[in-house]
């Protein structure tokens, strides 16, 4: 145990085993954050997609894309009715009340889509409501007219009939500017609807939000089914390092225990976990992985366990076997054998701990293995149904063809976090195999 | 007459080893045909999901005949108990003729026996481009397409990886071979991971090359044309493929080479002012030759490993895309044949190299008789 101290000690002296372990705990930190910042039940509630994310844009880029475009790309903008200034008026058997929504435009660049979301309270009567859109050089265009549901979704940007009286698509024509010449800009200031309901009942309300929904999202962006990423992005860390280090540890420390107690008891025992991997060697994991995925089920945790099982019989079962194999005639393990120590404690306290120091490095470069395999499974389509993994957010944009559509962030923050990862794990091993491998040191 | 004795005594000499590789070889030949019946049993277990997949069929007989049945205006007349009857009685022929009424134990045996002898009969749901359903022209279709992918890359790297590693070894400590040492760890990614990047890179953001498929299309017809358009399909791929593996590929060589080129023998070859290029072909290629075979021959096997996911990503029509798709239609012949070639291919390479090891290195204890 000394000598793993010891060995720990100078790995200091590798600038690159420093950088991986910054990586590392980089990400542990992170995904602590993830997993404390949004709760598990959370996550899945949120990833599985729907209502929560009807506020949000579809496939919008990160902000900070922003720093490398001349003109900046919108955000998503809220306002809510302006209910204090709301004008009222009594008729015989209704009311008409008109408030205003203003929406402040800052960009050049036009809003990816509008919706105005109303909320109505009445008991049979439906309010009925009347909409204008007043631009800041005081043009007037009417939206329409028509009966309010209780939660209702009015999506101005598909308004197919507004479309061809602009002549352009909503979203852009209610807010270009009739002075710009070739292609429309859109014209900022301060924008109005202005929202005329006239309510049959004395108790009947009517609020209203008007989002433009924005091309630049938060700090990851949004999918195609207006998810922030960052959902994905953040939960994918404690995903992909459980995985990894699971796998990781159980194939290591099994396929250990299983040399060991081959070479301890020799004989039928050894011989037969000689065959088994043999066999195991000629089935090829990754189609089997594929089968089991298809067939059987694509939660993690059975994906997770195929791949210990296939792990543990695997080539390394020999390397450990040739290093067991002189350790149990030394003179200590006859000296124990004298006072009777038993099998488990001749295998788990006399033979293991010998080579835990070589064992070491191989476990730090298999992480990376098992955290791109579990990537790999879910671009293939058969990531967990439920968990938000990056794997999975790589899946989306492949079938979606983010990169033929432009979106390469949706392909590019996943996969930074996979290859940092892999990154970060494989210089630790790397510089820990040179510490703890003496052949290699001498050189 | 000394000369004729020792002539005499080298050709019995010469019997008695190839008796021994005889031996040897009819022992590991049984051997490592036990080992692929297993494996492929496995495969056929988990391929039919322990005699599931055959629920899951009879199921689909059975509405595929009542869809086919109410779509035929001749029985659109018939009573509907005999029609009942009618599709009950087809279902059962079907049944009977895909041998789902024997049990799915004794069918495996069956299955298996047929995999070993390389029978490997008709997809149920796939057919090849020519609109064959015998998996073996299937497989014949894709298998070249992948052999041409992966065998260039391993190759490719391979090679170059060797060449380079022999110079690197020479002059360790060099700007060069720090620069390798630092890059090794890129190789923790996959090929295909790279090939995501390279096919943003030169397809979308330079639009240089093709983002995938094997030939443009349509195909042209000029072989010449052909042959350039697959080169050109085939240069991302090759170069994921490359990017991924030629890091740590150069670092295990060099380092391998390394600990060779300390030996006394070679420090000796040193002391008597041989060329560089004289040591290393002598002094180290030589000796590590072994390995540097073994590890040739399961590259090119191990090339099956990694083509489902590359080969979806990069949309080649090879072995692994064919796998995945087999799986996909839960096509068991198609994806049990890919298994048992693999297993094939993998168990006579183990042989070969077995039998090389036993002709070439007399260090190899032969488990036959001793000379």
């Amino acid at each position: 145990m000394n000598a793993l101290f010891e060995g720990l000690r100078e790995l200091r002296r590798y600038p690159s085993a420093m950088a991986g372990l910054v990586v590392i705990v980089g990400f542990v930190a992170m995904a602590l954050y993830a997993v404390l910042a949004i709760p598990y039940g959370t996550a899945l509630e949120l990833w599985r997609g729907g209502d929560h994310w009807r506020q949000h844009p579809i496939n919008a880029r990160p902000s900070w894309t922003n720093w490398f475009r001349a003109e900046d790309l919108p955000t998503t903008l809220r306002v809510a009715a302006d209910d204090a200034n709301a004008v009222v008026s009594q008729f015989e058997g209704a009311t008409l009340r008109t408030v205003a929504i203003d929406l402040d435009y800052e960009y050049r660049t036009f809003p990816s889509e509008l919706n105005l979301f109303v909320e109505a309270r009445y008991e049979s009567l439906q309010p009925f409501v009347r909409l204008t859109w007043k631009t800041p050089d005081g043009r007037a265009i009417p939206l329409g007219a028509r009966r309010i549901e209780r939660n209702e979704r009015i999506s101005i940007s598909q308004d197919q009939a507004l479309e061809r009286r602009l002549g352009l698509v909503p979203q852009v024509g209610l807010l270009a500017d009739p002075a710009s010449e070739g292609a429309p800009r859109a014209l900022p200031g301060r924008y109005r609807i202005e929202l005329e309901a006239v309510l049959f009942e004395p108790d009947s309300t009517v609020s209203a939000t008007l989002v433009s929904y924005g091309r630049v999202h938060g700090m990851a962006g949004t999918d195609h089914q207006r998810r922030d990423l960052m959902v994905a992005l953040l939960w994918g860390t404690p995903i992909a390092l459980a995985f990894g280090l699971i796998a990781a540890i159980g194939t290591t420390l099994a396929t250990l225990v299983i040399a060991a107690a081959g070479v301890w008891f020799g004989g039928w025992l050894d011989s037969l976990i000689q065959r088994i991997t043999e066999v195991n060697m000629i089935l090829p994991v990754l189609p089997i992985l594929v089968m089991v995925g298809t067939l059987y089920s694509t939660s993690i945790w059975i994906m997770l366990g195929v791949v210990v099982t296939f792990g543990v019989f695997s080539g390394s079962i020999k390397m450990y076997r040739a290093m067991l194999l002189p350790i149990r005639e030394a003179a200590y393990i006859e000296a124990a054998r004298v006072y009777g120590a038993s099998n488990t404690r001749m295998i788990l306290r006399y033979m293991i701990p010998r080579v835990l120091p070589v064992l070491i490095p191989s476990f730090v470069t298999l992480v990376p293995g098992f955290v791109f395999l579990e990537a790999s499974l879910a671009v293939l389509g058969l990531g967990d149904p439920q968990l938000p993994t990056w794997g999975k957010i790589m899946n989306d944009a492949q079938t979606e063809s983010a990169l033929y559509n432009g979106y390469y962030y949706w392909v590019l923050s996943p996969a930074t976090l996979l290859m940092l990862t892999g990154l970060g794990f494989a210089m630790l091993g790397f510089a820990l195999d040179r510490v703890f491998n003496p052949r290699l040191r001498a050189i | 007459m000394s000369k004729e004795v020792g002539a005499v005594v080298s050709r019995v000499g010469w019997l008695r080893s190839a008796q021994r590789i005889a031996a040897f070889a009819a022992v590991r030949i049984a051997g490592l045909f036990v080992t692929v019946a297993i494996a492929v049993y496995l495969t056929i277990v988990i391929a039919n999901m322990g005699g599931k997949v055959d629920e899951l069929r009879i199921v689909q007989i059975q509405s595929t005949i009542a869809e086919a049945a109410r779509a035929n205006p001749a029985f659109a007349s018939m009573p509907s108990d005999e029609k009942l009857k009618l599709i009950e009685s087809q279902v059962q022929n079907e049944i009977v003729r895909l041998r789902l009424d024997q049990p799915f134990a004794e069918r495996s045996v069956d299955y298996l026996w047929q995999a070993l002898r390389l029978n490997l009969g008709r997809a149920e749901q796939m057919h090849s481009d020519s609109g064959s359903r015998e998996v073996a022209s299937i497989i014949a279709e894709r298998l070249p397409a992948t052999l041409l992918l992966f065998g260039t890359a391993q190759l490719l790297v391979f090679f170059s990886s060797i060449w380079i590693a022999l110079h690197l070894s020479r002059r360790y400590g060099s700007w060069l071979d720090r620069i390798v040492i630092a890059l090794a760890p890129s190789s923790a990614a996959p090929g295909w991971f790279y090939g995501i990047f390279l096919i943003l890179a030169f397809s979308f953001l330079t639009p240089i090359l093709p983002p995938g498929g094997m030939v443009a299309a349509p195909p042209p017809e000029d072989p010449v044309e052909y042959a350039l358009s697959v080169a050109g399909h085939m240069v991302l791929p090759v170069a994921a493929m490359f990017l991924s593996s030629i890091f740590i590929s150069i670092y295990s060589w060099r380092t391998f080479f390394l600990i060779h080129a300390s030996e006394d023998y070679v420090e000796m070859a040193k002391a008597k002012g041989l060329s560089s290029s004289q040591i290393e072909m002598r002094y180290i290629l030589r000796p590590t030759l072994p390995p540097i075979v073994t590890s040739f021959a399961f590259m090119l096997i191990g090339l099956w490993g990694g083509a489902i996911i590359l080969e979806q990503v990069f949309n080649w029509p090879g072995l692994g895309s064919l796998a995945f798709r087999a799986i996909g239609f839960r096509d068991t012949p198609v994806i049990i044949a890919t298994v048992v070639i693999f297993a094939y291919l993998l168990a006579v390479t183990v042989l070969l190299l077995d039998l090389v090891y036993a002709v070439l290195d007399p260090r190899v204890k032969l488990g036959g008789g001793r000379s």
